[in-house]
């Protein structure tokens, strides 16, 4: 359109979003507010500008621009979008739109609340769609920043320790990342930090560099996945995070390590990539089902929705271990769907604590009765994140199943168990909070608000769709897919 | 026609979603529109049952979504089986729904019911209609969804909540199975559709353990969803459902959608090395272990629970032992007489407000279509000519005497029992004098009887159409290989009626002639009255050796993460802290400690040399004699 840089328009958009909020005086709460809201629904709606201009049957990248940054060692502002790409950005500017209704219970220090919520989407949006290493490399670790704030200055009673075990967990996974980065860099011939380049040089690099390279990437991505067994920052951070900020934790920052896999370590080290698959098929069915384990243990809502991530997660890593067209397909499919119904999930923890000031499973009892609309999308979700057909969870989790046991049989046999736990939770779950008799300390809750329906409304659509008729977005996913597949050699 | 079969599937969901959400303003809280909508869907099924009986068939498909060279489709099959599966399925669900307007009337919610209700009619001819085992997976979770939401109903009741999640995780452990039979289907044949698999089985070339094996894992889901045993232990908790639901779902439909999965891969089953067999002693097994539980059980849905569970497996034999039309037809006639018995049930329970036979008695004079109909019924499960169970188990049983004489006794035996604990519950319900003067039972309104009158004309009469009389139609619509031959074999014929007649004669004896016989037998053998009263303890046992090991596990998998795991990661913190301490202890009292040290030397030297810099001109001279004389000495030293 008019040779706009709609990509980097999109990226820094929120930034000035940051600076009209730089000069409103914090006491007009409903002008950041407006500002805010404004900023992400034009980032969302860039978003689907975006998709009108691209081509989604068409492999590879495109709109992309590319500026000279630090010319002497070769580092480029480059941006592009592909399918994979495509999809990521679409969830992170619509989540990031939607929690943004959701912060309006936030009430203490609300401009710089928003300050930072913007400036983590800028981190996010940049990292789906760098091409160079040092630009991913910069906007991976400008999330950092602003979640250890959201985390540390709006969260619950652990906050200190939750936010400084996330920042510092995360940092030093990627430090690992960094040196992989450096050596890949130093390495390459040309010199280069450029991801389609070093792609296209990946025949070059001997085993054991790309095995040792490999490693240290995978610290900084699996942590962020997370993988079993790195994820215990994950349940601290989602517990003491606000709800928006939990939105997002789950809904995309998870989905950067994975990202990290499909667009970095897989394509570039490819010989890694199936040296290391068993390996990490054999981590993603201990996160399945040992996630599972766990979250069946939880008393706290919150908290059995952050296990029930690293379970879920796990089928990302099967997937994508199985390296073969449909795990691949079923493991980028779970990232968005996962993003989707997590995020809805804790928008409703969020719901349901602002009433009752508690997330104890077995505090409460019989809640259908008094609130049968905040019921209705719970079981909903609920049955979403289980894996029920129909809806979008199923479609991934059993792609990945399927593409997993083409690879490795008996890993993906033990990993179905998983799906049987994660009935026995979410309806052990909706059992504790929606069943029974009514607790009559609950007899007025009030019911849920139409600005959260409004807010819950998309996802729920987008789940509905996306399980029947789920073309719509693998058409999307498939010729980035297969030219990752390409690149690492596998046949499809 | 094609159109018929997209109208015939989607009107219920028009009436789920009209009912979700407008439900409670329509006439009768939505009822009426949910019963107009599948109305229509009936009036479809028989248009293609038409078509279908007119030699033609439907197959129509197209591409759901593809990954890579993959390509996943969606479609539907139209042919005899299915035929009759809708109009089963459509015409039960109908009459339940009629029913369900008396049995529901004053309940405050029951728009919720009509909607799962049509979104279970909805998933089930999804399940019927579609033409690949992915397909049917998904409808297959979506009938147990439907199931779920229904058996918690009256989801304030903490049994009911419970059993509803039993039933559902039941089901899974059986589904995983089932994920697992079509992912091996799926890579080792190239293809989950019926017709292909069906193909490439009959051109031969494969390993055909990996055949059984899939079979197998295929039947895994068979049994969460037909209730057989290991996983049949969800159904009678499932009573706690209202009672048109259990007639509908865990009776008539749902409960046979793994009868029909069995006979929709057929050909895998038979393909197979030990497959069928499998199904046989797994249906064997169930029958009688469900039947002598029914004896002595006394809540009247559980003794319907049992039996069906019973009869389903008796419906597995069938298929084990090759008796595919057999299989099929005791399907549909179990379908009408198992609804009709638990509608009479139903109505039973609506106007006495009890579940217990004991209660019960004499019920026939104040009930007397309800008690005429469920005689009726009883007499087609009996297996009593010319009714309608009789001629579809007449056919299991000679599918089993022309295979395996063992399994032909046993199911014998089994037909038997049937007999004895039908007619128990039939006699202590309906004759003698009321036990309990507390109940006043009344008629049902027209609105419950009238579906009772149709259910219980075709529970007599179905059965013929696979009888001598019609030249056994049903065996020349519906059959697996096209050259099978029709026999009448009268010694099992006559020994079938004969085993129904002593079954009904020993239940006459025990609970009419002879009343003390049931209590002398319980007192004499305590021990087996026990095991089957308390259903062989089998929910104790999985209690104890399944889920309490597993919450255990659960919670010894948390401690883990938190002790160990994250306890490391904690752990590296403190590690990491200490060391700064130490390092900041050596800084500040080695490293600095050097420093100040170096100072304060200097100072010190300085506080001593400054003393000799004192000014005075007599303390110099001394220094420098004295200093004259150490040189001296030591020059002469």
């Amino acid at each position: 359109m008019f040779g706009l840089p709609l990509l980097s328009l999109i990226i820094f958009l929120p930034v000035l979003g940051i600076l009209i909020l730089f000069f409103i005086p914090k006491a007009q709460t409903s002008t950041i507010r407006g500002v805010s809201v404004a900023t992400t629904l034009v980032t969302f709606l860039l978003s689907l500008l975006i998709l009108a201009h691209f081509n989604t049957a068409q492999p590879g990248f495109q709109l992309e621009e590319k500026l000279s940054w630090i010319p002497q060692v070769n580092i480029n502002y480059h941006v592009g979008v592909d399918g994979l790409s495509y999809s990521m950005i679409f969830l992170t500017a619509l989540l990031c739109f939607l929690a943004c209704f959701a912060s309006f219970s936030i009430k203490d220090r609300i401009k710089e609340y928003f300050i930072f919520y913007l400036m983590l989407e800028v981190g996010m949006i940049g990292t789906f769609l760098a091409l160079d290493l040092f630009l991913f490399y910069v906007f991976w670790e400008i999330t950092l920043v602003p979640m250890y704030f959201l985390i540390g200055i709006w969260g619950g009673s652990r906050k200190e320790y939750a936010a400084i075990k996330f920042f510092l967990y995360t940092l030093a996974g990627s430090v690992f990342m960094l040196l992989g980065i450096l050596a890949l860099y130093f390495n390459s011939a040309p010199h280069t930090f450029s991801i389609v380049e070093l792609i296209a040089q990946n025949s070059l690099f001997p085993r054991l560099f790309q095995n040792i390279i490999f490693a240290a990437l995978f610290f900084g991505f699996a942590i962020k996945v997370p993988v079993f067994p790195f994820h215990t920052w994950l349940p601290d951070a989602h517990v003491e995070a606000p709800t928006p900020a939990s939105v997002l934790l789950a809904g995309v920052l998870l989905k950067m390590g994975g990202y990290g896999f499909f667009r970095i370590s897989y394509p570039i080290l490819p010989e890694a990539a199936k040296f290391f698959a068993p390996a990490i098929a054999l981590l993603a069915l201990i996160g399945i089902v040992y996630g599972a384990f766990v979250a069946m243990a939880q008393t706290d809502f919150k908290k059995m929705v952050a296990y029930s991530s690293v379970s879920h997660m796990g089928f990302v890593m099967l997937g994508l271990a199985s390296l073969n067209p449909i795990g691949f397909s079923g493991a980028y499919l779970q990232m968005f769907n996962h993003g989707i119904i997590t995020g809805a999930m804790f928008l409703l923890v969020g719901v349901l604590y602002d009433r009752a000031h508690t997330r104890d499973l077995n505090a409460f009892g019989g809640l259908r009765e008094v609130v049968p609309v905040f019921s209705g999308m719970l079981i909903f979700f609920s049955l979403a994140s289980l894996g029920l057909p129909g809806l979008s969870g199923f479609v991934s989790e059993f792609l990945s199943l399927l593409g997993g046991f083409k690879a490795f049989r008996l890993f993906t046999i033990i990993s179905v168990t998983g799906i049987i736990v994660t009935a026995g939770y979410i309806l052990f779950m909706i059992q504790r909070i929606l069943l029974g008799p009514l607790n009559p300390k609950w007899k007025s809750l009030a019911e849920i608000n139409t600005r959260e329906i409004l807010t819950l409304v998309p996802l729920l659509i987008l789940t509905l769709a996306l399980g029947v008729y789920p073309k719509l977005i693998l058409d999307i996913l498939n010729p980035g897919l297969n030219l990752i597949l390409k690149a690492i050699g596998v046949a499809n | 026609m094609v159109n018929a079969a997209y109208s015939l599937a989607l009107l219920p969901v028009v009436g789920f979603i009209v009912n979700i959400f407008f439900g409670s303003k329509l006439k009768l809280k939505g009822a009426l529109f949910s019963i107009a909508c599948i109305a229509g869907s009936f009036l479809c099924a028989c248009l293609l049952l038409r078509h279908v009986i007119a030699g033609n068939s439907i197959e129509q498909s197209a591409t759901w979504f593809t990954c890579g060279k993959y390509s996943f489709s969606a479609g539907l099959v139209i042919d005899q089986l299915t035929a009759i599966m809708l109009i089963v399925v459509t015409l039960v669900s109908l009459l339940v729904q009629i029913y369900s307007i008396g049995y529901l009337h004053g309940e405050k919610n029951s728009t919720r019911f009509f909607a799962f209700i049509s979104l279970f009619t909805f998933s089930m001819l999804g399940l019927v209609l579609a033409d690949n085992l992915i397909l049917v997976y998904v409808f297959w979770e979506l009938v147990g969804l439907c199931s779920y939401l229904l058996i918690s109903y009256w989801y304030n009741k903490p049994s009911a909540a419970l059993a509803g999640k039993k039933a559902f995780i039941t089901n899974r452990i059986g589904d995983a199975g089932f994920f697992l039979g079509i992912a091996t289907l799926f890579y080792y044949l190239g293809t989950a559709n019926f017709r292909e698999i069906a193909e490439k089985l009959h051109h031969g070339g494969f390993d055909p353990h990996i055949i059984t094996i899939a079979g197998i894992l295929l039947f895994c889901g068979a049994i969460g969803k037909s209730a057989q045993f290991p996983l049949h232990v969800w159904l009678p908790d499932a009573m706690e459902g209202p009672t048109p639901a259990s007639a509908l779902i865990h009776a008539a439909t749902m409960v046979a959608a793994g009868v029909y999965l069995t006979v929709r891969s057929y050909s895998v089953f038979s393909a197979g090395n030990f497959s069928l067999q499998f199904v046989s002693y797994i249906g064997i097994i169930t029958s009688l272990l469900a039947a002598s539980i029914a004896l002595v059980q006394n809540d009247i849905k559980k003794i319907l629970a049992y039996s069906t569970i019973s009869q389903l497996g008796l419906m597995m034999v069938a298929l084990g032992v090759g008796g595919y039309t057999a299989g099929v037809f005791h399907l549909m006639t179990h379908a009408f007489f198992k609804a009709l018995l638990f509608l009479c049930a139903g109505a039973v329970i609506h106007n006495t407000g009890v579940q217990d036979i004991r209660q019960m008695g004499g019920l026939f004079g104040k009930m007397k279509i309800t008690a005429s109909t469920c005689f009726i019924a009883c007499l087609a499960i009996a297996g009593v000519p010319p009714f309608s169970g009789f001629w579809s188990k007449d056919e299991i049983l000679l599918a089993a005497f022309n295979h395996n004489k063992v399994l032909y006794g046993l199911s014998s035996l089994v037909a038997f029992m049937t007999a004895f604990y039908m007619f128990r519950l039939y006699i202590l319900t309906f004759t003698g004098k009321p036990r309990d003067p507390h109940l006043h039972p009344h008629e049902s309104p027209k609105v419950m009887t009238w579906p009772l009158i149709i259910l219980a004309s075709l529970s007599a009469v179905s059965g013929l159409i696979g009888s001598p009389l019609t030249n056994h139609w049903f065996s020349h619509f519906i059959y697996f290989h096209p050259e099978h031959h029709i026999e009448v074999n009268y010694l099992v014929m006559y020994s079938s009626i004969a085993v129904g007649l002593l079954g009904i004669a020993m239940a006459w004896l025990f609970y009419k002639a002879c009343p003390n016989i049931p209590k002398a037998l319980a007192e004499n053998y305590k021990p087996i009255y026990n095991l089957l009263l308390n259903k062989y303890y089998i929910d104790e046992i999985y209690d104890t050796v399944i889920v309490r090991p597993f919450l255990a596990l659960t919670r010894f998998s948390f401690s883990f993460d938190s002790k160990i795991i994250d306890g490391s990661v904690n752990g590296t913190a403190t590690v990491t802290i200490w060391i700064s301490t130490i390092k900041a202890w050596i800084d500040k009292y080695i490293v600095d400690g050097l420093v100040n040290l170096t100072a304060s030397m200097v100072g010190a030297i300085g506080i001593v040399l400054r003393r000799l810099q004192s000014g005075f001109i007599q303390n110099y001279i001394l220094l420098i004699f004295t200093s004259v004389i150490i040189i001296v000495l030591l020059k002469l030293i």
